[in-house]
């Protein structure tokens, strides 16, 4: 077991700080990043610039100083519209994107599922890109190979997983990369939009998947717009509006007032994931 | 609510912590920093081993053209050289191009192939966490994968010419480590500077062949003539292409300030472009 450490827990002494049980902890986390406008920017375009005096290097307060813990165990759900932060939280808390300022604390092995991280070398093989993925997440070759067939298992995707990544269809690109971050038996698993791959009966097994995880007492850390499934599946929700935590509190109030702010009815367009 | 505070007391986590915090003067903390840098050093050679099968190095033929291709280039550039007259047209002036060429190309190659190794790992630096000099250094590493074999085809050039087989040619082994070590901190630097600006590999190509014409490779520095001498200094390559030629080629003792010149070329371009790219790195997720 990868996750298990080798000392037991203080067996029923209760945990005199708060850092002890809690696997998330961030304080005062400020991110601000500076990104261009460009697609992709290039010492032409740069000097046409210099001579126009344009600038379009941006800069972007994406979180401004939220704390809030995470209990291990707990499956928080991070909702939020557009551009609030949301995803440059997940990536600050996986070591991505350090702070600007202020701390965060993380207690396990984290995963990740940000946007569909594998399949970075659309010439290698689904197999290729698992390993090198893997390996770059500080897993070793042993670990690797443990894990292989039952990531290759999970994500059926057959011969496919020998052909290479540019051959694969979104899905099953989405199917692959639930498959390795979930198969990594993390301690923290933070996922990104990308509860809604594959088709119908796969959304299905990704479900049941996460719920085995919660009862494994994983920390799970679930950015979506589907409104549905984080009700179904959250035991708090934050919902961050520009930055700052608008709200934080039990899945079902949060998510109502979330819906209340974004002025949508009861539809099934809202509550699906999209 | 009660059910989390239960999976909570039960669970053990204090085997992996990780604190995140803002970088000192753009830099995290070193240490830390290398030592995950060596930790994940298998995905350095998977990501070289791979990037080389799929260019269908694992083939007979792709092994072949391995080989041929830098031959080729060599021959190209001796029949050059043949009609500027400028060298005897002897199978020994071969062999003194095609080492000084290869040796060229394992730089030149590494630092192309290390301008494009940040933007090429996308979704990887997108989504996860490690070093990112991983990723130029994966690219030298596969380029010097690429350069061995050649030396195979120079060492039956070398034997064909009767150039002498002596201990001094040993001497090679430091000057093609200082060489790759040089051309890993040119790779970081280039790596990084291609995440701001994305037409660098289109300047490269021709930077990369001007270097090519200024450095000691289809002539010997011997050559040169007397009042350009002075600017060969400048040329970073021209230290260890000289040594390596007196000490492969001719079978001397490369002269102690050329190996000096190479050390300090190469150690301080891999802590300027190490430093530079280390710096830099943090940018890279948000600018991709």
């Amino acid at each position: 077991m990868l996750s298990a450490s080798s000392k037991p827990a203080p067996a029923l002494a209760e945990p005199p700080v708060a850092a002890v049980d809690s696997a998330v902890k961030v304080e005062n986390l400020v991110m601000t990043y500076k990104t261009t406008i460009e697609k992709k920017p290039t010492f032409r375009k740069t000097l046409v610039r210099l001579g126009r005096r344009e600038r379009v290097v941006r800069t972007i307060e994406a979180i401004r100083d939220i704390s809030f813990e995470v209990p291990h165990g707990t499956v928080l759900g991070i909702i939020g519209v557009n551009g609030a932060g949301k995803s440059t939280l997940l990536r600050s808390i996986a070591g991505i994107l350090p702070p600007t300022s202020g701390r965060i604390e993380v207690h396990g092995r984290v995963s990740t599922l940000l946007a569909l991280g594998v399949g970075f070398k659309g010439d290698l093989s689904g197999r290729e890109n698992v390993v090198l993925g893997g390996l770059a997440a500080g897993l070793t070759r042993e670990q690797l190979e443990e894990k292989y067939d039952e990531i290759a298992d999970f994500a059926e995707l057959g011969d496919f997983m020998e052909m290479p990544m540019r051959t694969y269809s979104s899905g099953m690109y989405g199917r692959l990369a639930f498959s390795v971050a979930v198969n990594m038996e993390p301690d923290i698993l933070l996922i990104d939009e990308a509860l809604s791959v594959g088709d119908a009966r796969f959304k299905e097994k990704s479900f049941e998947k996460m719920r085995e995880l919660c009862s494994r007492a994983s920390t799970i850390l679930l950015v979506s717009h589907g409104l549905r499934a984080i009700r179904k599946l959250a035991d708090e929700v934050i919902w961050l509006h520009q930055g700052e935590i608008a709200m934080r509190g039990e899945a079902r109030e949060a998510v109502e007032a979330y819906k209340r702010f974004l002025d949508v009815r009861e539809s099934d367009i809202a509550e699906e994931d999209v | 609510m009660s059910t989390i505070a239960e999976r909570g007391e039960t669970s053990e986590y204090a085997s992996e912590i990780q604190v995140y915090e803002p970088h000192k003067v753009g830099l995290p903390p070193l240490g830390t920093y290398l030592q995950q840098l060596w930790l994940r050093r298998d995905f350095a050679f998977e990501l070289a081993r791979s990037d080389l099968r799929s260019k269908h190095f694992n083939t007979v033929l792709g092994q072949v053209w391995l080989i041929l291709n830098p031959l080729l280039l060599g021959l190209v550039y001796f029949a050059l050289v043949e009609i500027l007259g400028r060298r005897g047209g002897t199978i020994e002036g071969l062999a003194q191009l095609l080492l000084a060429l290869f040796a060229f190309r394992l730089v030149s190659t590494s630092v192309s192939q290390g301008a494009r190794s940040v933007v090429g790992g996308g979704r990887l630096v997108l989504n996860t966490a490690f070093p990112r000099t991983l990723l130029p250094l994966s690219a030298v590493l596969a380029c010097f994968m690429i350069f061995l074999p050649t030396l195979g085809v120079y060492a039956i050039v070398h034997v064909a010419a009767g150039l002498p087989v002596t201990p001094q040619i040993l001497w090679g082994v430091p000057i093609i480590a200082m060489m790759t070590v040089f051309a890993a901190g040119t790779a970081m630097l280039a790596g990084a500077v291609q995440v701001y600006f994305r037409d660098l590999t289109n300047f490269l190509r021709y930077m990369l062949r001007i270097w090519l014409y200024l450095s000691p490779v289809l002539y010997t520095a011997a050559m040169v003539p007397e009042k350009y001498k002075s600017f060969l200094y400048a040329n970073p390559l021209y230290p260890p292409l000289t040594a390596l030629h007196e000490s492969v080629n001719l079978g001397q003792t490369p002269s102690a300030r050329l190996l000096l010149l190479s050390l300090a070329w190469a150690a301080g371009t891999l802590v300027v472009g190490g430093l530079f790219f280390i710096s830099r790195e943090r940018e890279f997720a948000v600018r991709l």
